[in-house]
């Protein structure tokens, strides 16, 4: 026995040295081995994965037609990218080309598993001033090349039920906030209500509470990337979040508890008048929703119109497109990624999926003017600010995103929400924060 | 032959009415609280999907089977499917042999390391799945690089996980079944001259019939649902059910209605199989033994 | 074959088991020298045992290896080059005057809770519906078929029924409770709040007691019927032969059934996960989530690995604990 307990342990410490000598792939700037395929890995932007399938295969056989290149498609499901991504990175055994959630960026970024975009690089597709600057920032941390190329944007924007709007009286959609919380009075009785949250969503609170930060000058990492969670701003940005539901009473307590998206079936039911939402129409339409009976606006700021920093209305959405370092046809990576970020795939792949392109010139197309899109593409252009690309942003999002939940939670169980308990939620929230 | 006849318990009387009363309590609530869920995906597979989270509704007011026909176009759902039965299958077939082996092994054997072998064998249920994840990775990928083996995104790799993954409380079920089974039974075959697997397979095997179904179910089970290592280590062609069901969420919109119409539909085969082998379960017997 | 049985059953007559011994004894005879030959025992094993090495026992390793160093997202694409930082993340993880501490003890706590209580459950759900059945009547086979539909289905999807029915305006069990049972004052939320804890044990146990159910079910086919026939002779009614029968002879069954569902409640991740997504609220904070969030949100798999390996102290301590008492239960009512 003691030769078998013997030789198991040589097994497993062998095994072991094999596993982690070999962890990850090659950290060079990749090679062009196999110069004629290329795997790409994509988000599911469409109504499904076989949707999406049908919509990317015949761009895809163009991009072959042009180059020689056999682009290999997987549609991944978004309950499994990032893991996939994670398990990729972690053994080198990844696609070539992948899309990324944008507010991945900085966590990718930081592994540097991904291809950083230098001068050189962004050259080879046309150059860094062909997108939209905030796009670009929402890329990478601003100290660094980015790690990945825009590929699809969305902002926020405000949708409104027209007829509860005229039915209250109301004119013209809020502008500020205070416009909105009086609006709000008004469209809340009878059972129905104001405003939708997602109060059980983290990155939802994320993205609701980072851009009233901003409209309050606060941020929540400060220059070096330190988290600064529990500054006067940040409370006070959160606090008036979750005082849409404690005082002013323009969210229904039920709310608290949304994280599937019920509260875009309130609105499409009639029973909420406005949500604050990115691209919205599509699911709108799916519920039921005729396209005349919403509006949309851009998002409330405190006072004047939408621009930088204190009137942010927006944190920038959407995807980016990423090449992993460790390809084996790393010109033909960039190849593709030049491809699907010209002005023509631009414009017909957002078009498809209701997005904004990122590139500017793109923008120009007419299919992207039409009411609802040109709010948001104005929003993206003028003020939509990237979230904090830093490498903790994921923790960032759970952390805070659970505090603003907590505190939807006391808000609709009729608790107090205090200055004092929020700033004790955030400090919870920041001494959680590793590293 | 009574005396080896196994079953419920025999009363010469009927079974007073106190035993019937509580009989009737538990089994209607333990059937509504079983079925009352299956209700709710049932009836919110029949609605159109604005009325999905919709105030609840004992009988919905609008009904459609639209959902039924889709979700065979959202997602492959019959490929997802067929693929689940290969994987989940042949990891039950293989978990089941060689937990029977390792069980009979620990039950009617005395070696050294027994002790070592079954409670590491435990300890590996311990540690959370989750943290398997990367590592196990990255051996797939390891040795697929060396001995150009794919066991990564096939189905090969990913029922040898699983079966490895029920294999530990399959080992542990059968010995305690195994242990219930009368040793001078599979001794008297030796002496009558069957091997050590002859008496497993003659005596032990169909003694143990309804446990060794019982591990059965539990590795199909384990398969057919396993969710984190599936979402890694499939892709497109060889994806599971269990993960491929998360294709009706996409970013905006989730069919909810088509989520349950597609799990409803997905599992009738599988409560037919319930019901197909329920007989084994408690028919099993010491058949072995009578004949 | 028919006189070996008998002798069998002889044999255990004698060794002073009977329907009123009150204890079912089932370690069996000792092992004649014979029957052990050498290798056969491992060769037996060694299937088992290379596929445990491959696909947990050295993932483990790597695991516990992983709990000694700094693996951030800095280092997960070479693991090799992450450096090694003693106990550090062992002493962040125990930390009980930091948050992170704080938390992890907190969520610990809730998660022996929950344990005990769905294990509980689970077990006096599946035996009473093991036993209930043991005798035939009409119906019998559907009820069978009916009790193993929770676990045919896909636990997402059924997860996330349970999810809808316990929404706070829309939801079945509200809408019951309220609108049909008259309960008064402003409806609960299920899923936020302290009452998110009765919610996750409502579906831990929705989940697993049919599990349950089937092993007893299987376990209750060795019972030799004749002690049943014994027993009614000697006069006991079904209350009694359940007490002094059924119950004390289910015993090896219920001792890895226990564990088994001990173990994989405390580890279940699927359900809070689908039911509260990525942050389960305090109250119903379970361990795995914890873990989950220690290592695959934050990426620092080297603190979500420390956490796992206290873990497995705690529970091999607790099953070694389990077992002594359990084991030992049984060998004296050997003697």
């Amino acid at each position: 026995m003691r030769r078998v307990r013997a030789a198991a342990a040589v097994t497993v410490l062998s095994a072991l040295a094999a596993v982690t000598g070999c962890g990850g792939g090659s950290s060079s700037g990749g090679s062009n081995e196999s110069p004629r395929t290329l795997t790409y890995w994509a988000s599911n932007q469409g109504p499904s994965i076989e949707a999406d399938k049908k919509i990317l295969t015949p761009e895809l056989k163009k991009f072959e037609k042009e180059t020689g290149i056999k682009v290999k498609l997987e549609v991944v499901p978004w309950a499994d990218l990032l893991n996939r991504i994670l398990a990729a990175t972690s053994s080198g055994q990844g696609p070539d080309v992948l899309n990324i959630g944008n507010t991945w960026s900085a966590s990718l970024q930081a592994t540097g598993a991904l291809l950083p975009w230098d001068e050189k690089n962004f050259e080879a597709i046309g150059g860094r001033d062909r997108f939209v600057d905030s796009a670009v920032a929402s890329a990478g941390a601003s100290d660094q090349d980015p790690a990945a190329v825009p590929l699809y944007s969305l902002a926020y924007a405000l949708y409104y039920n027209k007829k509860m709007f005229a039915d209250a009286g109301i004119s013209a959609p809020p502008a500020t906030w205070d416009e909105l919380v009086a609006d709000g009075k008004k469209l809340s009785r009878d059972g129905t209500w104001a405003l939708g949250a997602e109060g059980a969503n983290l990155s939802n609170n994320i993205h609701q509470v980072f851009v009233l930060a901003k409209q309050h000058g606060a941020d929540f990492f400060d220059a070096s990337g330190k988290p600064t969670f529990t500054s006067d701003g940040a409370v006070a940005a959160v606090k008036q979040y979750v005082d849409f539901m404690a005082k002013d009473k323009i969210v229904a307590p039920g709310n608290a508890e949304y994280a599937q998206n019920q509260s875009l079936q309130d609105f499409s039911k009639g029973t909420t008048a406005m949500v604050l939402w990115q691209a919205a129409a599509s699911t709108f339409a799916s519920q039921g929703m005729k396209p005349d009976d919403w509006g949309v606006a851009p998002v409330p700021v405190p006072a004047g119109a939408p621009g930088a920093d204190k009137s942010t209305n927006s944190m920038v959405a959407g995807i980016n497109i990423a090449v992993f370092k460790n390809t084996k046809n790393v010109d033909g990576a960039k190849k593709f990624v030049k491809f699907m970020t010209s002005d023509k795939e631009q414009i017909l792949l957002n078009k498809t999926f209701g997005a904004i392109p990122p590139v500017k010139a793109a923008q120009e197309d007419e299919a992207f003017s039409a009411p609802e899109l040109k709010v948001l593409r104005d929003t993206l252009a003028a003020s939509a600010a990237p979230l904090p690309q830093v490498a903790s942003e994921s923790q960032f999002e759970t952390t805070v995103g659970t505090a603003v939940k907590e505190l939807w939670a006391d808000a609709a169980a009729g608790r107090q929400v205090t200055t004092e308990s929020v700033r004790e939620r955030l400090t919870k929230a920041q001494q959680q924060m590793q590293q | 032959m009574s005396s080896t006849r196994r079953g419920g318990p025999r009363s010469p009387l009927a079974p007073p009415a106190s035993f019937l009363w509580t009989r009737r309590v538990v089994l209607t609530f333990l059937t509504v609280f079983a079925l009352l869920p299956v209700y709710v995906m049932i009836s919110s597979s029949l609605k159109p999907l604005q009325d999905v989270s919709g105030k609840f509704q004992w009988i919905p007011t609008d009904l459609t089977i639209r959902p039924y026909f889709d979700i065979w176009d959202t997602v492959p759902l019959a490929r997802y499917f067929v693929n689940s039965l290969i994987v989940a299958g042949s990891a039950t077939v293989l978990s089941v042999v060689i937990a029977v082996f390792s069980a009979y092994a620990v039950s009617r054997y005395r070696f050294r390391g027994k002790r070592v072998f079954t409670v590491t064998v435990l300890s590996t249920q311990m540690f959370p799945g989750i943290l398997f994840l990367l590592p196990l990775f990255l051996i797939f990928v390891n040795i697929g690089n060396t001995t150009g083996i794919a066991l990564y995104g096939s189905r090969g790799g990913l029922i040898l996980t699983y079966l490895t993954f029920s294999l530990p409380f399959s080992i542990w079920m059968l010995i305690g079944y195994f242990d219930s089974i009368p040793r001078d039974l599979d001794e008297a075959a030796m002496v009558d001259g069957c091997g050590a697997f002859g008496a497993l397979l003659r005596v032990v095997v169909p003694a143990a019939t309804p446990g060794i179904v019982a591990v059965c179910v539990y590795a199909f089970m384990t398969a057919w649902g396993e969710v984190l290592f599936a979402s890694v280590m499939t892709n497109d062609a060889t994806r599971t059910l269990a993960v491929g069901l998360q294709g009706y969420a996409t970013q905006n919109d989730v069919y909810w209605n088509q989520v349950m119409a597609a799990s409803l539909v997905v599992s009738v085969p599988v409560v037919a199989g319930f019901l197909l082998l329920q007989r084994y379960l408690v028919a099993g017997l010491t058949a072995g033994a009578v004949k | 074959m028919t006189a070996t049985v008998t002798t069998a059953r002889t044999g255990r007559t004698e060794d002073g088991q009977g329907p009123d011994g009150g204890r079912t004894r089932r370690r069996l005879p000792r092992v004649p020298d014979r029957i052990r030959r050498g290798g056969l025992p491992y060769l037996l094993l060694l299937p088992a045992v290379v596929l445990e090495l491959l696909v947990h026992l050295i993932p483990m390793v790597i695991g516990i290896v992983m709990s000694f160093r700094q693996l951030t997202q800095f280092y997960i694409s070479n693991w090799g080059e992450a450096p090694w930082t003693g106990l550090e993340n062992f002493r962040v993880a125990v930390d009980f005057d930091a948050p992170i501490g704080q938390a992890l003890l907190h969520s610990f706590f809730v998660t022996c809770v929950f344990t005990v209580c769905s294990v509980a459950l689970c077990w006096l759900f599946g035996v009473s519906a093991a036993i209930l059945l043991q005798e035939n009547f009409r119906g019998r086979g559907v009820l069978r078929a009916v009790f193993l539909v929770p676990y045919a289905l896909p636990v997402y999807a059924a997860v996330i029924t349970w999810a809808f029915m316990f929404q706070r305006d829309n939801g079945l069990i509200n809408h019951v409770l309220y609108d049909q049972l008259g309960l008064s004052g402003p409806p609960a939320f299920w899923l936020i709040g302290d009452n998110s804890f009765y919610a996750l044990i409502v579906v831990a146990v929705w989940k697993s007691w049919p599990f349950a159910f089937l092993i007893v079910m299987a376990g209750l086919q060795n019972i030799p019927r004749e002690l049943y026939e014994a027993a009614s002779i000697d006069g006991a009614g079904i209350w009694q032969q359940i007490r002094r029968i059924t119950l004390p002879s289910l015993r090896p069954v219920n001792q890895v059934l226990v564990l088994v569902l001990f173990l994989w409640t405390f580890n279940d991740f699927n359900t809070p996960y689908v039911l509260f997504g990525k942050s389960a609220p305090e109250a119903a904070d379970l361990i795995s989530i914890h873990i989950y969030q220690s290592s695959f949100v934050t990426w620092n798999f080297g603190s979500g690995s420390a956490m796992s390996v206290l873990l497995l102290l705690f529970l091999l301590l607790v099953t070694a604990v389990y077992l002594l008492l359990t084991t030992r239960g049984r060998k004296g009512s050997d003697v």
